[in-house]
């Protein structure tokens, strides 16, 4: 071994002024979460598939026969290069009726949870940040709605209302923010605590800015999470109530809907279900994948 | 604890009540009664009577302090499509099928999922692992009616297993279990996912708790840290939970019946619904609503028992 003296060292120094320069590039959130989200293969996987499933939701009811068009002469058939996806009973084109239904399903996920994402960020965001008597009011009322079993008051819901999208809607949101005002409250506890918020109080900024401003975009990345799991869940609700006959009707239809009438005739035709059925399951597949990434990649608390 | 109880018992009440009148007027909201949907064919004085007889031509918040009246005796009403049949007779009749099928998913479904959690979480990162947690993510992706189908189509008609029905009056307990297998996979499916993921997080956690690290080095052998130390201090999260999935099969039971045409409750709301039957819309959710009420506040209770950190009542500081 090669004997070590001081005439093989140098003092080097220090420059004062490079030491704080920033090396790497400076990364945000969203773009740290990008990256992270980035190297979840089967994360990225289900958002390639959801994409494609939104593309064929869009146009795919243009490809084939419009969905109301009843051919008597092809009724039941199994798929086949003129139905991809075989025909119904009334000879209607399946594949055109998936996406068509798919629209329906989709659109109920998204805005049902977008519905429930405003009212739990205020709720929740007002209970919190508050606390005290009003939250203990507040958060009784939660209790109260969260104890009454979700699916009785949407069954309920759905026989007083006339059947649609609209009531529909109103029917599985009505209970349904309540996890998510939990969730913002829960999060808005922790970080009301926080030194910014402290300065912002400071600086002199009123209730309404700080929850607005400060709290809530601060716990955007976990209701981002939250929502992934939630729109299938809606999803999941719709094809529930549309099963047992309380959903959309007819002409209109939805992924629930499609399997309910597929049900009827699954020992004859199977295809007619199995195509709607592959369809919800597929989806939620997708973005349960897809919300295991996203916690992954935006919840600070996994990042150690 | 006894105050405790008192007081979730007190807020049981008042939440059955805003659930009682609050369905109970919903419904009268609806337009038309039920007299002049299913005696439409009868002259008006006849529908008169009717009216009379069920009490409808009285004002909506006499016949509100009626029902309520009614509940607290235990009655939920007559059906107003069966004439003479009540709503204390179709719980009665119905409930046995519904709480058999019930009870069984919620045991086998806790079972099962605690077990495959505590494989995939001492197994974590290999194969048996990601079995466990492909399954997990399956059962909360595929809707219950769907696993229904496929039992119906894999597993029905084989063996002695049937596709749908229930035993009949004559057939003995063991004779009707092998009604009742698919519908319960069928319906503890999404719960066996649900337990599994909890249990395999709540294991991991325990593991690396500073207590199994003593327990360790201690001596004592790997299998008694695991059934004594980990898996007893990992399952009390998994009560928390049990309310929700009781929910769950609670709802889910309503498709289920329908699709293994199973006598039970479930069955019977869908059928009152498709026939507008609203006195039993009305008792049956009522009764459902408490079952899961009490059923919740049974989950508390336990969980204060098996966790002693969880004090229900005030802590003292």
């Amino acid at each position: 071994m090669e004997s070590l003296d001081k005439s093989k060292f140098r003092i080097i120094g220090i420059d004062e002024s490079e030491a704080e320069t920033i090396v790497r590039p400076n990364l945000t959130y969203w773009q740290d979460a990008w990256r992270r989200l980035k190297q979840n293969k089967v994360a990225i996987f289900s958002l390639f598939l959801l994409i494609l499933l939104f593309l064929l939701c869009i146009f795919g009811p243009y490809i084939g026969p419009d969905y109301k068009f009843q051919d008597m002469s092809v009724r039941n058939q199994g798929p086949s290069a003129a139905h991809w996806f075989g025909t119904d009973t009334l000879g209607r084109d399946l594949f055109s009726r998936l996406w068509i239904g798919g629209r329906v399903s989709l659109s109920i996920g998204f805005v049902g949870t977008l519905i429930e994402v405003i009212i739990g960020c205020i709720y929740g965001g007002i209970s919190g940040y508050f606390g005290g008597s009003v939250d203990d009011v507040m958060m009784r009322i939660v209790e109260i709605l969260n104890s009454i079993p979700y699916m009785i008051v949407v069954i309920i819901l759905s026989v007083i209302l006339k059947p649609g999208i609209v009531s529909l809607l109103l029917a599985l949101c009505i209970t349904g923010w309540t996890g998510m005002a939990r969730m913002v409250r829960g999060q808005v506890m922790q970080l009301k605590e926080s030194e910014y918020i402290l300065a912002a109080k400071a600086l002199g900024s009123d209730s309404n800015r700080i929850i607005f401003k400060h709290l809530i975009p601060n716990t955007i990345g976990i209701i981002i999470v939250y929502t992934t799991f939630d729109i299938p869940s809606f999803i999941f609700a719709e094809a529930f109530l549309s099963f047992i006959g309380l959903g959309i009707q007819p002409p209109k239809t939805s992924w629930g809907a499609l399997c309910s009438y597929g049900q009827q005739t699954m020992d004859f035709y199977p295809h007619q279900l199995l195509f709607p059925a592959l369809a919800i399951c597929i989806t939620m597949l997708a973005f349960n994948l897809l919300g295991d990434g996203l916690r992954d990649a935006l919840d600070p608390k996994l990042r150690q | 604890m006894g105050k405790y109880i008192l007081k979730r018992a007190s807020y049981m009440i008042f939440t059955l009540f805003i659930i009682v009148t609050a369905t109970f007027f919903l419904m009268n909201a609806m337009p038309g009664d039920p007299i002049s949907q299913q005696a439409r064919k009868m002259p008006p004085e006849m529908q008169q009577m009717l009216r009379h007889k069920y009490g409808l031509d009285k004002p909506i918040a006499e016949r509100w302090i009626m029902y309520l009246k009614q509940l607290l005796h235990g009655n939920f009403g007559d059906s107003f499509v069966t004439p003479g049949f009540s709503v204390n007779e179709i719980i009665k009749y119905k409930m046995p099928a519904s709480a058999w099928i019930g009870i069984q998913a919620v045991i086998v479904g806790l079972l099962i999922g605690v077990i495959l959690g505590i494989i995939a979480a001492f197994r974590r990162n290999t194969t048996a692992d990601y079995i466990v947690m492909f399954i997990a993510i399956l059962g909360v992706s595929v809707p219950g009616f769907v696993i229904a189908f496929l039992l119906q189509t894999v597993l029905g008609g084989k063996g002695n297993i049937p596709i749908a029905g229930w035993k009949s009056a004559s057939e003995t307990f063991a004779q009707g279990l092998r009604f009742t297998i698919l519908p319960t996979i069928a319906l503890c499916f999404g719960s066996i996912a649900t337990y599994a993921r909890y249990m395999r997080t709540s294991v991991l956690d325990v593991i690396n708790q500073d207590y199994i690290l003593t327990a360790q080095a201690k001596g004592i052998s790997r299998i008694a840290v695991a059934v004594k130390h980990v898996i007893r201090n990992a399952i009390i999260p998994i009560v928390t939970i049990l309310g929700p999935q009781i929910a769950t099969i609670i709802t889910g039971t309503i498709v289920i019946e329908r699709i293994f045409s199973i006598p039970g409750m479930g069955n019977s709301m869908i059928e009152a619904i498709n026939s507008n039957d609203y006195n039993v819309i009305l008792g049956l959710t009522i009764f459902f609503s408490l079952l899961y009420i009490v059923s919740l506040l049974l989950v508390d209770i336990t969980y204060s028992l098996v966790d002693p950190r969880i004090s229900l009542t005030k802590k003292k500081k």
